[in-house]
């Protein structure tokens, strides 16, 4: 059975970060990214032109 | 006990008159502190030879008329720099920093006002909750019913207003932390526009999004408390270069003129009955009929979101890789997690902002200020993990903050008033343009005045 892209990544990305991650804490963290990915694939998925600023502006 | 429900505006009045002593004032609410505050668990320090001492300037200062929030007692939340004490921020981690070396620059503004410091107040940890609970410091507890949270994350700042320990306490508000504990306390809650106040020595969560602001039981108290907060900063680079916009004497204009709407479509959605009663009851008073949508509100709230998380995590990502163990597991888990989203998604979040602040102010060209709920519900039972939206089993602690979140995505101005229900009160939301408090506070006003919101006086006070 193939194995859970998300948790392939939650592994992979924890292991690359240098973040701890107990066995007891990644199905707490595993929902907690689903939530927030989901929230972003809502954003990315809302098309605006490539000419579109994001709102944060630097001013030398 | 009318002491103990007396507003920031009456205590100044009458110290600045000399019908009482600043010393006796304190020394009255350093006891109630005492007193109450092992029920309500909203204190985590309190300053009373500071408080003494600055109450005995006030009783000896020859021009005490001059200060507007004359002895008016106040209390921060530990997220605020307090010279001589710990920033905790709600957290174990950070009770190992040296003590602060100088407060905040708005307790040094409230203070320049002739307010008296009285102590620091209990929070989510880092800020990243919105019940009001704290793994380190137990919950901060609500007045009307102890068994009930707060809201947070400034629970401890609307538990120590609402329970009439102080008239006055200042909190942060990343998502909606003012105004829910404002609407599960019944308490007057006022998140200013997106750079008005500085943050100048305060801990930080989402630099993006983070606001402070004051908590009050009158929005005359919110006003004056706000109009001495205001100016630029240059401690605070996003603080606005803004001169002082005075909202206290626009208060009694009344609602003539403006032309106020409520929020449909997303903010119609997921409300229990008594947060439907509640902004019914508002917008009937207000004279508000339009209903006016605020287009992609969920989504902005999934932009927020997105923000919140990537941008938690990049502030705590040290502190995660060394000492996970340490936090609040809620507080970790989520902010693991934040750390592990890529930059892209967070990127588009801050395109997507842009573009929804500008649909949003196109409202504003045809409406002064919108009504929306502030929570979905009352407040729940502490500990309580999930409830019921729209049919759907949904963990408490994200979505209390279902409809602030939308709305301080852009920065907008809001007061949270509350409306008096029984047996529990619940806030409304007033939203306004872009550095528009004063509408926001001069509705919320007219409001007061024909009683549509008030803040309740809890039982717990007569025992």
């Amino acid at each position: 059975m193939p194995s859970d892209p998300l948790d392939d990544f939650l592994l992979a990305a924890a292991r690359t970060l240098e973040l701890p991650l107990e066995e007891a804490w990644q199905p707490a963290v595993k929902a907690n990214l689903a939530v927030t990915l989901t929230h972003a694939a809502t954003v990315a998925e809302f098309a605006l032109p490539d000419e579109a600023e994001p709102a944060p502006v630097f001013r030398a | 006990m009318a002491e103990t429900w007396s507003t920031a505006a009456e205590i100044a009045a009458a110290v600045s008159a000399g019908e009482r002593s600043a010393a006796a004032v304190v020394e009255a609410a350093l006891t109630r502190i005492a007193k109450l505050n092992p029920a309500l668990n909203a204190f985590t320090a309190v300053t009373a030879e500071r408080a003494r001492t600055k109450a005995k300037a006030i009783d000896a200062a020859p021009d005490k008329r001059k200060l507007p929030l004359a002895d008016v007692p106040f209390a921060v939340k530990n997220l605020f720099d307090i010279a001589g004490l710990a920033t905790v921020a709600g957290s174990k981690i950070n009770r190992a920093r040296p003590p602060a070396k100088q407060d905040a620059a708005l307790i040094e503004r409230l203070e320049t006002a002739g307010a008296v410091f009285v102590g620091a107040l209990n929070m989510g940890e880092y800020a990243y909750d919105f019940t009001g609970e704290n793994l380190h410091d137990g919950p901060s507890r609500n007045p009307h019913d102890t068994s009930r949270m707060t809201g947070g994350s400034s629970g401890g700042s609307a538990s120590a207003v609402a329970g009439g320990l102080v008239p006055l306490a200042l909190g942060s508000d990343t998502n909606g932390s003012i105004r829910v504990p404002s609407s599960l306390c019944g308490i007057f809650g006022l998140k200013p526009t997106y750079g008005r106040l500085t943050r100048a020595r305060s801990f930080p969560f989402v630099a993006s999004l983070d606001h402070l602001g004051p908590f009050a039981r009158c929005t005359r108290d919110l006003a004056l408390s706000y109009d001495a907060m205001q100016g630029p900063d240059e401690d605070d680079p996003a603080c606005a270069q803004k001169d002082v916009e005075p909202a206290t004497p626009m208060l009694t204009r009344g609602l003539d003129g403006l032309r106020i709407a409520v929020a449909g479509g997303y903010f119609r959605k997921g409300a229990f009955p008594e947060a439907s009663e509640a902004l019914t009851r508002v917008a009937q008073a207000a004279g508000a009929k339009d209903e006016i949508e605020i287009p992609e509100a969920a989504r902005a709230r999934a932009a927020a979101y997105v923000i919140t998380a990537t941008e938690g995590a990049a502030l705590h990502l040290a502190r995660l890789q060394c000492q996970a163990r340490d936090f609040d597991p809620a507080v970790r888990d989520r902010l693991i997690a934040g750390a592990m989203v890529p930059a892209t998604l967070a990127h588009k979040a801050q395109i997507f902002r842009r573009w929804y602040r500008e649909q949003v102010l196109k409202l504003f060209e045809r409406t002064d200020a919108i009504l929306a709920p502030a929570t979905p519900c009352t407040a729940p039972e502490i500990g309580q993990q999930t409830f019921m939206l729209d049919g759907v089993e949904l963990p408490v602690r994200p979505n209390l903050g279902l409809y602030t979140q939308p709305i301080s995505f852009i920065g907008l101005p809001v007061v949270a008033v509350p409306v008096p229900l029984k047996p529990l009160p619940i806030a409304v939301q007033i939203v306004a343009a872009p550095w528009r408090e004063d509408v926001a506070l001069r509705i919320a006003h007219a409001l007061e005045r024909v009683g549509a919101v008030a803040a309740p006086r809890p039982a717990l006070m007569e025992a």
